[in-house]
C-alpha cells in the first residue's frame, strides 16, 4: 500500500469471514431493533393487553372442582400465558416477510454478493434481534403478569437453564419456519398464502392460542414430536412450568434440537434451490 | 494481467407472453448475445449502451449472480457463479438502484459491520475509510441512518462500502443514475482519482455519456446484446466520422484560405476574424495551429470536443457517417 489512506487493493492472501462476522451481524440485529423504541413499546403493550384477554379465557375453562385444566393449575396457567406473551416477541412468531420482499424486488442479489451466504447473514441478525427481545419484549409481559397475578415460579434451579436452552432452540425453529415461508418467494409471486398458513398452524398447534394438552393426549404428543410448531411456544413453556420430570424436560429439548437440525438443513437446501433458480432464470 | 475475461458470453431469458385468452407462449430473448471482453488490471472501462442493451445482465454474469447460458467467464481467475463467495471478497459491486447498506443503521455502523463481514484488518479498513471520507465528504452524514440519506449521499456511501475491503475489481452499474449534478460531479471526480491511481480495475456501466467522457479511456458499446465498439473514444470518433472543432480568433482575416487535408471551414464570423474549423483527424490540431500562426496574428483559440451523444446515437442507429 502507498501511504496510510490509499484505496490500493488488499494484497492478495487468503482471507475469510470468521466468527467475528457473525457476532457483528448479530450486534447489528440487536442495534436495529434497539433503534425502533416506539415499535418495541407498541409491541410490548399489545402483548400485555392480550395477556389479560388470554388469561381471562383460560380461567373460564378451568375446572371449578379441581382448579386445574389439562394438567395445569391456576398458577402454571398464569405463567403459561404471561411467559408465552413474552416468548412471542423473542421467537418473533409474526414478522413482516422482509426477505421475501428482497427476493421479489431482486435486492437479494446484493445479499448474494457478500462473502457470507444469505441464510447465515439473516440467522446471525435474528439471534441479535432475539437478544434484544429478551431484554424488552420478554421481560415486560412477565413483570406485568407477576404484578397482577400469582405466577408459578420453578421449584428446580436447573429449570431456568433448561428454559434458556429451550428458548434458544425455539428461536432457531421459529427462524427456520419463517425463513421457509419467505423463501417461497423464489417460486411464488406472493407469499401471503404460506404466511397465513404459518400464522394459523403455529397458533393453533403450537400452544399459543391454548396449550396443546387441550387436545387428546395422543394428539398432543403426536403434534409435539411430529410437527415443529409446539417447539416454538409449547415446549419452552412446559419446561418453564415444570410439567413432567427433568428427564421429560430433557426429552423435550431433544425434540427441539431434532427440529432445529432438520429445519436448518431444509432451509439450506431450499436456499440452494432458490439461488439456483435465481441465477439461472434471472431476478 | 488479465482480470476480466469473457468469450462467447450469452444469456437467454425465457419470457412468457400472453397470446389470447389463458394461452401463453414462451419466447426466448437473448439479453446478451455472444460477447467477448478482456480487461487488464488497472483499466477503467466504460460499458455503455441504451436501456435494455444487456449491460446489467453482463454485470450480473461477471459478478456471479447470473449463470451464463453459454460461453466462458473468468474474473480474478475465478468462475463467478460456482466461486461466488470467494469472488465476493475480491470484487466490489454497486448496483445504482439497489442498496448494499443496512437501512436502519448509520453509515458509520454499516462500514464497521462490513469490516467484519469481509475480515479486513483494522488498519487497512481505517486507511480506506479515511480516504473515502476525505474524497467523498462523508463526515456530515456518517451518523445518519441510511434510510434518511439523500440519493447522492447514499451513493457516496455505497461507493465507500464497495471499496472498504480493497477489491481488485470494481463493478459499477449506473452509479450516477438519478443523482443531482453536484453528487454526479463528486462521484465522477472520485472515480477519476481511483482510476488514475491505476491499481483498481473498474468496469462502469452507464447510459449517461458524460460519465464516460470524463472517466474512461476505453469504451465498450453494447447494443441489443452485442458489442458494437471496443476501443478509445478517439477511435469511436474516427470510425463514425465525428469531428473536433477548432475555433480561432484572429487580429485580421486571413489573406488566403488554408488548404490542409481533412480540415474544412465550418463557419466564419466577425468579418472573417473568427473561424471555426472542423477536423476529421487527418491533420492534427497542432499542425493547423502552427500554420495559422505563420499566416496571421492569433489572438485566441479553443478546441470543441465532438459531442459523444451524437456519435453514440449514430452508432445505435447503425448510421455510420459516409
Ligand atoms: N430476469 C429477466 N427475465 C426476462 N428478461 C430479462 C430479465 N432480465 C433482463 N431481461 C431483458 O434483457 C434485456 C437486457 O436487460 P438489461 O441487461 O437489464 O439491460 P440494460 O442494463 O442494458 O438496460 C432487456 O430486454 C430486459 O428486458
Ligand atoms: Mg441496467
Amino acid at each position: 500500500m502507498r501511504g496510510d489512506d490509499s484505496l490500493a487493493p488488499h494484497a492478495t492472501g487468503s482471507r475469510a469471514p470468521s466468527y467475528r462476522a457473525y457476532l457483528a451481524l448479530a450486534a447489528a440485529g440487536f442495534q436495529r431493533y434497539a433503534t425502533y423504541r416506539q415499535a418495541t413499546v407498541a409491541a410490548v403493550v399489545t402483548n400485555s393487553v392480550f395477556g389479560f384477554l388470554r388469561f381471562a379465557v383460560m380461567l373460564a375453562v378451568i375446572d371449578a372442582g379441581t382448579r386445574t385444566v389439562a394438567g395445569y393449575d391456576n398458577r402454571q396457567l398464569a405463567t403459561f400465558v404471561w411467559a408465552g406473551q413474552g416468548l412471542i416477541g423473542v421467537v418473533l412468531l409474526w414478522a413482516l416477510p422482509e426477505f421475501a420482499e428482497r427476493i421479489r424486488t431482486g435486492d437479494v442479489i446484493t445479499d448474494l454478493l457478500r462473502p457470507i451466504d444469505p441464510m447465515s447473514q439473516l440467522l446471525a441478525a435474528d439471534l441479535g434481534r432475539a437478544g434484544y427481545a429478551v431484554l424488552t419484549r420478554f421481560v415486560v409481559p412477565v413483570v406485568v403478569g407477576a404484578l397482577v397475578f400469582d405466577l408459578y415460579a420453578p421449584r428446580r434451579q436447573v429449570t431456568y437453564a433448561l428454559f434458556a436452552c429451550s428458548t434458544l432452540l425455539a428461536t432457531l425453529v421459529c427462524f427456520s419456519c419463517r425463513y421457509l415461508v419467505n423463501a417461497a418467494a423464489y417460486w411464488l409471486l406472493d407469499v401471503r398464502g404460506p404466511q397465513t398458513a404459518w400464522t394459523l398452524t403455529s397458533g393453533i398447534f403450537g400452544g399459543l392460542y391454548f396449550p396443546v394438552w387441550f387436545f387428546p393426549d395422543a394428539m398432543a404428543i403426536g403434534l409435539i414430536v411430529a410437527t415443529p410448531f409446539p417447539s416454538v411456544i409449547q415446549i419452552p413453556l412446559d419446561i418453564l412450568v415444570e410439567r413432567g420430570s427433568p428427564a421429560v424436560q430433557l426429552g423435550l429439548l431433544g425434540v427441539q434440537a431434532g427440529w432445529v437440525v432438520t429445519l436448518l438443513a431444509l432451509c439450506r437446501w431450499v436456499q440452494r434451490r432458490g439461488e439456483r433458480k435465481l441465477v439461472i432464470q434471472g431476478g | 494481467m488479465t482480470v476480466i475475461e469473457a468469450s462467447g458470453l450469452r444469456k437467454e431469458f425465457t419470457v412468457r407472453v400472453k397470446s389470447g385468452w389463458l394461452r401463453r407462449r414462451t419466447r426466448i430473448v437473448a439479453a446478451v448475445d455472444g460477447i467477448a471482453l478482456s480487461v487488464e488490471r488497472g483499466e477503467m472501462v466504460g460499458y455503455i449502451g441504451p436501456n435494455g442493451a444487456g449491460k446489467s445482465t453482463t454485470l450480473k454474469m461477471l459478478t456471479g449472480v447470473l449463470y451464463p447460458s453459454a460461453g466462458q467467464v473468468r474474473v480474478c481467475g475465478l468462475e463467478p457463479v460456482p466461486q461466488r463467495t470467494r469472488l465476493a471478497l475480491r470484487i466490489g459491486v454497486v448496483f445504482g438502484q439497489r442498496s448494499q447498506l443496512w437501512w436502519d443503521l448509520p453509515l458509520r455502523d454499516s462500514f464497521a459491520l462490513l469490516r467484519h463481514v469481509y475480515a479486513v484488518p483494522a488498519t487497512e479498513h481505517a486507511g480506506r475509510l479515511a480516504h473515502c471520507r476525505r474524497l467523498l465528504d462523508l463526515d456530515a452524514f456518517l451518523d445518519v441512518p441510511v434510510r434518511q440519506l439523500s440519493l447522492g449521499q447514499r451513493m457516496r456511501g455505497e461507493l465507500t462500502a464497495a471499496l472498504l475491503h480493497g477489491p481488485e475489481v470494481l463493478f459499477l452499474d449506473e452509479p450516477t443514475i438519478g443523482l443531482d449534478l453536484v453528487s454526479k460531479q463528486a462521484v465522477r471526480a472520485f472515480l477519476a482519482a481511483l482510476g488514475a491511481a491505476g491499481d483498481t480495475t473498474i468496469l462502469l456501466t452507464t447510459h449517461d455519456l458524460a460519465d464516460i467522457e470524463r472517466l474512461c479511456r476505453r469504451l465498450v458499446v453494447i447494443d441489443q446484446g452485442r458489442i458494437v465498439h471496443d476501443g478509445s473514444l478517439d477511435e469511436l470518433h474516427a470510425r463514425y466520422g465525428s469531428r473536433r472543432r477548432l475555433v480561432v480568433d484572429l487580429d485580421e482575416p486571413l489573406a488566403a484560405p488554408l488548404a490542409l487535408p481533412g480540415v474544412t471551414v465550418e463557419s466564419t464570423q466577425a468579418n472573417g476574424r473568427r473561424i471555426t474549423y472542423a477536423l476529421d483527424g487527418t491533420t492534427a490540431a497542432g499542425d493547423l495551429v502552427s500554420r495559422l500562426v505563420e499566416a496571421a496574428a492569433l489572438r485566441d483559440i479553443s478546441v470543441l470536443e465532438p459531442d459523444i451523444e451524437d456519435v453514440v446515437a449514430r452508432l445505435y442507429t447503425r448510421q455510420a457517417a459516409p
